[in-house]
């Protein structure tokens, strides 16, 4: 674990960069964790499947996977590796300020 | 010093049961979901998973499969495999783990590429028009060793 700043504000964040304390992040912090992620824009598709990890969290206690993402957020498959090249639902989650999901499928 | 990340995986899939099959469509799917990119390349049996006719109807190997723990001549019964694979199915759904069909569109979908086997398709008299439309072609094992260039190798 390590702190680092989003926001001009510090974060506790695992060796993976994930957020340990989903209470630390704020929507403000966003772009910055995105543009580390080589994504560059946020749009209104991207922030339509960050709401819905935030949302899932908070309902569930983990992050979706890929599989559940494609089937519930609204946003097919091919749609979510177009938005997150290196991985929707664990890029997604890291901008979302949320765990890494964790599940096979 | 920290061991370099995996960036590209091609994956075999050479059998044609159930469980010879899904293990290497869950690694495929796990490595595009870890950004990994990925390409399976289907032979032999394994053909069957992207053969239109056949992804549908893959079935458990129930004889010489001591894991799942019957009487080696209770595997051999008529309909045991056909049983066997139905309760299977349902134990995967209730874990909402794909059906084949669905789950080999779902990693197509994710960018991983299809491929099958030439000297399969041959030796079972296979052309692509008779394998799933995600497939992107039917290629040679020289041409596989290309495609899988600088990635990891998965023979399953």
């Amino acid at each position: 674990m390590s702190t680092t700043t989003y926001a001009g504000r510090p974060v506790d964040v695992s060796d993976e960069g994930f957020f340990v304390d989903p209470g630390q992040w704020t929507e403000d912090m966003a772009a910055q964790i995105a543009s580390a992620e080589g994504i560059t824009e946020l749009t209104e598709r991207h922030w339509q499947v960050i709401k819905f990890m935030r949302h899932e969290y908070e309902n569930k206690g983990t992050g979706p996977t890929v599989r559940v993402l494609g089937k519930t957020s609204g946003v097919t498959i091919k749609e979510l590796y177009q938005l997150f090249p290196k991985g929707p639902a664990k890029t997604a989650a890291k901008i979302a300020g949320i765990p890494k999901p964790r599940g096979c499928i | 010093m920290t061991a370099a990340k995996i960036e590209k995986v091609s994956i075999v899939i050479s059998k044609g049961s159930l469980d010879g099959i899904y293990p290497g469509l869950i690694m495929a799917n796990g490595a595009r979901a870890e950004g990994i990119e990925a390409n399976l390349f289907f032979t032999f049996f394994g053909l069957d998973a992207i053969h239109k006719a056949r992804h549908e109807h893959i079935k458990l190997a129930t004889v010489g499969n001591p894991g799942l723990h019957l009487a080696t001549w209770v595997g051999g019964l008529p309909g045991i495999s056909s049983v066997m694979t139905h309760y299977m199915a349902h134990k995967m759904d209730q874990l909402d783990i794909p059906s084949i069909p669905e789950f080999v569109e779902m990693i197509a979908d994710t960018g991983a590429g299809l491929y099958g086997c030439k000297a399969s398709a041959d030796l079972f008299g296979l052309t692509k028009d008779d394998l799933i439309d995600q497939v992107k072609d039917i290629i040679t094992v020289g041409e596989f060793y290309d495609l899988a260039a600088g990635g990891e190798i998965i023979f399953t």
